[in-house]
């Protein structure tokens, strides 16, 4: 028994081991970047020539908040949100709802329904680009025109060339993008409801209607909190769909793309750092109850 | 891989209704359902659809108020074109794609085996602090990356992607080998160990050949994000054209100043993207399960 159990030991710290790797390089690369960008946030590198570097506290926070430019990115960036969150869950939902009992075909829609997930940002921003068009009437072309064609001209627009609604118009392609993932998700979701539960409450005489409402929709609360927090924590990010369909054009300006010109362009380390730690902050504040949560009903199990 | 997700996504459990005659109101929503996903999916087709048709109107033959049309004769000019432009930045995606999904997928699948098998104290508090390493913004880590490749000398060298795919890919790849590991018995772990196998024998002889699901799954996965990729190819080999890989590459082309080509452009983005969608259409079941680990979730 003693040498079983020493065996055990020994494999135990031999597993410690064996990702011990790993830990070092989720360790540097992970959480010691995070605290040196968080650093590097706190001094005055705001130019690459600058020889003399201090700390100086939070200063290139304050200031980022009386920057107009930031102040503009996050409010695109707010916009955006709003509008994918709430058009991802419920074309995702939709798609789910439409295909959870079982139609014939069903895997040839579920197969197109998805296949935007695996093509990127950068090439099918030149798609979007003439989707999205601003041309009109006559010259029209990409959704303009399909909008003519089935009757609704007068919702052409400007799309994402427009002053105000550029963010809106941005939050298309997204969706276009990720409702199939939300779908996936929902379909999960749908089909982990047990059949007695349906069923129950079909003895008893509920519509189809009431079941949904009743006994279907409440189970799937989970899947709901899943998706909003996914998406949430991408929207945060967004950047390829970005640079991919308007580049860096100010109207569509958000936190990640601005992050980037100002590290990149500009050379302002110290404010790249600073709006670099915002993102990470909006998305940890999405992110961390989530794990925590998953972590709890993972113990439970 | 929780009662396997992948399989109650593309199993209907509802009772076939086929022998029973469906009513008046059934066979309308039926109907209505059919029409409703019809729609969607010429919605969702949209964009590749444009991308197809238009990639065959040579070069000058693309317009705006045609690109809904399919082209009159078939002219594989601007395919030519977009291969001499891609051809090289694709061959080095390629590349270092393979080196680092492999790479990654070694990682993950030793990980993943002890993180589920052999834990140790404090082993579930260190895959936590992984799993947040998943959905970190890269921003956060981007400048000290550039200073850190710079100081190990790795800038100019398509080995900073490597590096970096293989240590963001970490996360990812150990909850995927973890969750399918979980699903194998502790009883076979337990019989090795009886038999005296130490725990890298039982991984070798055991584990490993029944990893080839979660290998497929984490490959692909792997493949299809750093093919995809833009974020850390634009910050890492910034604007040097010996670096350019595929998305870099066609942003170069495709970025604001070359809009004149249009037929050249979608050509190029659909042949960027033919990789990807081959693996999709392949092994979409399997892409599909990577894309829900991702949400935690499977």
């Amino acid at each position: 028994m003693a040498t079983v159990q020493s065996k055990q030991l020994s494999a135990r710290v031999g597993g410690f081991f064996f990702v011990l790797p790993s830990i070092i390089a989720i360790a540097i690369f992970v959480y010691g970047m995070i605290a040196y960008t968080f650093n590097v946030s706190l001094t005055n590198r705001n130019s690459a020539s600058v020889k003399d570097i201090k700390h100086v506290g939070f200063k290139n926070y304050t200031e980022l908040f009386a920057d107009e430019r930031f102040i503009h990115a996050l409010g695109n960036l707010l916009k955006f949100t709003g509008v994918f969150l709430v058009g991802t869950l419920v074309s995702g939902f939709i798609m789910a709802l439409l295909l959870e009992k079982g139609v014939a075909g069903e895997g040839i829609f579920r197969s197109f329904y998805l296949y935007p997930m695996a093509i990127s940002f950068i090439a099918m921003g030149t798609v979007w680009r003439w989707l999205l068009n601003s041309s009109r009437d006559g010259d029209a072309g990409g959704l303009n025109l399909v909008l003519q064609k089935i009757g609704l001209g007068f919702l052409q627009n400007d799309w994402y060339l427009s002053p105000r609604g550029a963010m809106y118009a941005m939050a298309v392609p997204a969706i276009w993008q990720m409702s199939g993932y939300v779908m996936a998700l929902f379909l999960a979701g749908f089909r982990g409801i047990p059949d007695d539960l349906r069923e129950a409450a079909r003895v008893d005489g509920a519509s189809e209607f009431k079941i949904y409402r009743h006994v279907l929709f409440p189970q799937l609360s989970p899947t709901f909190l899943t998706v909003l927090i996914i998406l949430g924590h991408i929207s945060m990010k967004v950047f390829d769909l970005i640079i991919g369909i308007s580049g860096k054009s100010y109207v569509t300006d958000v936190l990640a793309v601005y992050m980037w010109q100002v590290t990149f362009d500009i050379t302002n380390f110290a404010k790249g750092a600073s709006i670099a730690m915002i993102i990470l902050f909006l998305v940890a504040i999405v992110v961390i109850p989530y794990l925590r949560h998953v972590n709890k009903t993972e113990r439970e199990n | 891989m929780s009662a396997d997700i992948v399989d109650r996504i593309t199993h209907s459990t509802a009772p076939k209704k086929n022998r029973r005659q469906l009513s008046g109101i059934a066979q309308f929503w039926l109907i209505f359902r059919y029409i409703s996903l019809t729609i969607i999916l010429a919605m969702v087709i949209l964009p590749i659809y444009v991308l197809v048709v238009n990639s065959f109107k040579g070069i000058s033959g693309v317009y705006l108020n045609t690109a809904f049309e399919l082209p009159k004769t078939l002219n594989f000019e601007t395919w030519s074109a977009a291969w001499d432009w891609l051809a090289v930045p694709m061959g080095r995606t390629l590349l270092f794609v393979t080196q680092s999904s492999i790479i990654s997928a070694l990682i993950g699948s030793i990980n993943g085996y002890v993180l589920s098998k052999w834990r140790f104290a404090g082993s579930n508090a260190v895959f936590m602090l992984f799993l947040f390493g998943m959905f970190i913004p890269y921003q956060a880590i981007m400048i000290p990356l550039t200073q850190f490749n710079k100081a190990v000398g790795l800038t100019g060298s398509i080995y900073v992607l490597v590096l970096a795919h293989v240590v963001y890919g970490i996360p990812i790849c150990t909850l995927i080998f973890r969750n399918y590991y979980a699903s194998i018995p502790d009883e076979i772990i337990e019989a090795g160990r009886v038999d005296g196998a130490s725990m890298v024998r039982i991984y070798r002889a055991i584990i490993l050949p029944l990893s080839i699901p979660a290998f497929v799954v984490v490959l692909i996965w792997q493949f299809t994000s750093a093919w995809n990729d833009f974020l850390f190819a634009i910050f890492l080999t910034g604007g040097s054209p010996k670096l350019a890989v595929a998305t870099t590459a066609l942003n170069w082309l495709t970025g604001s100043s070359n809009q004149v080509y249009y037929g050249k452009n979608m050509t190029a983005s659909l042949m960027a993207s033919i990789p990807t969608l081959l693996v999709y259409m392949f092994l979409g079941r399997y892409f599909l399960r990577g894309l829900l680990s991702g949400s935690l979730k499977g």
